[in-house]
């Protein structure tokens, strides 16, 4: 009704036209990189420093913040871009190339790898802390100090009937427990699991999961007969709130260990304890701000692991991480 | 006045005036508890101002805004998530608007009834109200694999050979997974249905009177839209796109979802300061490509951190003053729009 159709029709095949002649007339094709081999045709736009991607784990994050800190503190070209999702989503970004470094509180799963070795991706495992994953109750709390993995098991297994503190142990009060603790998407939920069921992912409907663990120790410090588990940094920052339980292997709770860093460096706090992972893509150590980077986690950014408090490694252990790397650089740097 | 209410009375003095003096309490009770309620509210925003600002005060200085994110909450600073929520406010409103509003007047004032028109109309309210975090995994499903074509584009090895006589480089650009291009792209798709719903009103409520009036002085459509209906619908569409854009600040799910930083120490293009901005205008073509984390993301990664003095909690606070800071000045921004565009209005 309101159309000038002739001028309609005369933009459509002027358009058309033009569509036709670049269509034709342009093509995209390759050209050579520049021979400064900085990889593409000559400086890019952004930028201009160097970039390390970096995804995983929640848990290491804490220690890899502290450390990336440090790091670009003192390489002021280089810049670490962290993710913080989770140990799984860290492994998936690694396979598929995406991303130098994974963050991970578990070890590399066999699925993982095979998916990784399929994508030719190569893995550089490395060590670079220790957390004594930590049982927790209410401060009030009088009647436990130490519990046996057993009874853990009584308390969190799969279909647990337990409602009571009595119905684990007669000789704890008539007290109601209560459970908190991180959901399934959790690395230290698939660890706590594992350790004390016998079985990842398998755990009691009874209890609150959160994916934020200082929800989890309100939960404990709301409730006189709370109980609840996480990461020891967790307890650490949280000490005047809740109190850890000594963890016995045996039968006898009188063999608790109560969680320290010298029980979990030592391994005497068992079978909670766990190590920490940083996984480096093979490839991306060609990269010198790799290099550096990981080095410094290695070395200098030890320090920053008791900070943010975890335990950082053993003189031996770290000395062999560290070689581990170096020979890792030599070779892909030989090729 | 009092005559009024007070005849009837004499007559019928025993039933009415129970009957009369039960409504007006029953008036007076009704208006109470409506009062109450809206106060309760009122007190509620208080209390939660009052302590997210007081748990603020011992974090907020000047250098929480020019700081990076630390692990020591009295260093910790707000700075990358500033400027990655400018970015990404700043490509969502630019994407947003022209198709929020295009597409409100085109099916306000064009589209013809059809079943097409009706189906987009009905599902638009709906989609307004579809949980953010969806469009995040559309917006990571769709739109990276954009992502990953415009790397391999960009990726300086390539050249556009034009009619086989001369050939133009293409430009070298560092393009990243999670960008605040991809970003802006999903929170557009959240906002999107707010701003066309709010847009559709605001053209409603102009009066036919006027798109008459224009047509018979001769004015053509496009004139009559272009010149009277969308002017007289301005303060409306500026209501709308102002509360649509106030929600993709605050939102974090749709953002998270695409994998956006949380630990960051770099902004935008390495733009830290507007200073820098106006020295090297070139930087910003850096900038939709650039990763990026926004402040809620940040203020969301605080509040999870453990700390036990809950100076981390006090950090977050600081982040939501901020956050609600630019919320006020971005508000006060639309304010005197409409105030100007109301102004036009001589009808």
């Amino acid at each position: 009704m309101f159309r000038n159709r002739d001028g309609q029709a005369a933009l459509k095949a002027s358009v058309l036209m033009s569509l036709m002649i670049f269509g034709v007339g342009c093509s995209v094709e390759s050209v050579d990189a520049p021979a400064d081999g900085s990889g593409g045709g000559g400086p890019a736009l952004g930028s201009g420093v160097r970039r390390i991607q970096v995804d995983g784990s929640s848990t290491v994050a804490k220690v890899a913040a502290a450390v990336q800190e440090e790091f670009e503190s003192r390489f002021t070209d280089t810049k670490v871009a962290l993710k913080v999702t989770g140990s799984g989503t860290g492994f998936k970004e690694m396979i598929a190339g995406r991303i130098d470094v994974a963050n991970a509180s578990r070890a590399v799963k066999d699925s993982e790898l095979a998916d990784c070795a399929a994508n030719g991706v190569e893995l550089l495992e490395l060590r670079i802390a220790l957390d004594g994953l930590t049982v927790c109750v209410n401060a009030e709390n009088d009647w436990v100090d130490s519990v046996t993995v057993g009874q853990l098991n009584k308390i969190w297994a799969a279909g647990s009937e337990v409602t009571t503190w009595k119905d684990v142990d007669p000789n704890w009060p008539d007290e109601k427990l209560s459970l908190f603790g991180p959901g399934e998407e959790s690395g230290t939920f698939d660890f706590f699991t594992e350790e004390i069921n016998g079985e990842e992912d398998s755990i009691t409907d009874n209890y609150s999961a959160s994916a934020d663990d200082n929800v989890t120790i309100t939960g404990i410090a709301g409730e006189n007969g709370g109980m609840g588990f996480f990461g020891y940094a967790y307890f650490y920052a949280n000490q005047d709130k809740v109190r850890a339980l000594k963890i016995s292997a045996t039968e006898d709770p009188a063999d608790g260990v109560a969680p320290t860093s010298e029980t979990v460096k030592s391994g005497e706090y068992a079978p909670l304890s766990r190590p920490l992972f940083i996984y480096v893509k093979k490839e991306s150590l060609k990269k010198p701000e790799v290099q550096d980077y990981v080095r410094f986690f290695l070395t200098d950014g030890q320090k920053m692991v008791g900070d943010v408090g975890y335990v950082s490694l053993d003189a031996a252990e770290l000395k062999i991480a560290q070689e581990s790397l170096e020979a890792a650089i030599a070779e892909v740097t030989a090729e | 006045m009092s005559e009024f209410v007070d005849q009837p009375a004499v007559s019928f003095r025993q039933g009415t005036d129970t009957l009369l003096r039960r409504r007006l309490l029953n008036a007076k009770v009704f208006r109470t508890v409506c009062m109450l309620l809206t106060y309760s509210s009122l007190a509620v925003l208080g209390v939660l101002m009052g302590s997210v600002l007081w748990s603020s005060l011992s974090r907020l200085a000047p250098d929480f805004l020019t700081n990076h994110y630390s692990m020591n909450p009295v260093r910790c600073g707000i700075l990358a998530g500033l400027w990655g929520s400018f970015w990404l406010v700043l490509l969502t409103a630019a994407m947003s608007i022209p198709i929020g509003v295009g597409s409100a007047v085109y099916l306000e004032e064009m589209a013809a009834d059809n079943f097409l028109v009706r189906l987009i109309r009905i599902n638009l309210s709906n989609l307004a109200g579809v949980p953010s975090i969806v469009y995040g995994i559309l917006g990571l499903s769709a739109f990276r694999p954009l992502m990953i074509s415009l790397q391999t584009f960009f990726d300086g090895t390539r050249a556009i050979n034009v009619l086989g006589l001369f050939r133009v480089r293409i430009l070298h650009l560092e393009i990243f997974d999670g960008s605040v291009l991809i970003g802006a792209m999903t929170m557009s798709l959240v906002i999107l249905p707010i701003v066309i719903i709010a847009s559709q009103e605001a053209l409603r409520a102009v009066p036919s009177s006027i798109r008459v009036a224009s047509l018979a002085l001769g004015a053509t459509r496009w004139q009559t839209i272009w010149r009277q209906v969308i002017p007289a619908a301005l303060p409306g569409i500026a209501t709308g796109v102002i509360l649509a854009v106030s929600r993709a600040i605050g939102e974090a799910a749709p953002i998270m979802m695409i994998g956006v930083l949380t630990v960051a120490s770099m902004c935008p293009g390495g733009i830290e300061t507007p200073l820098q901005l106006l020295q090297d205008p070139i930087s910003v073509i850096a900038v939709p490509f650039d990763q990026f984390t926004a402040m809620p993301v940040e203020i969301y990664d605080w509040s999870k951190q453990p700390d036990p003095q809950d100076r981390f909690t006090d950090v977050a606070a600081a982040g939501i003053v901020v956050l609600l800071g630019v919320l006020l000045i971005i508000n006060a921004a639309a304010m005197i729009v409409r105030a100007r565009a109301g102004r036009r209005i001589q009808w």
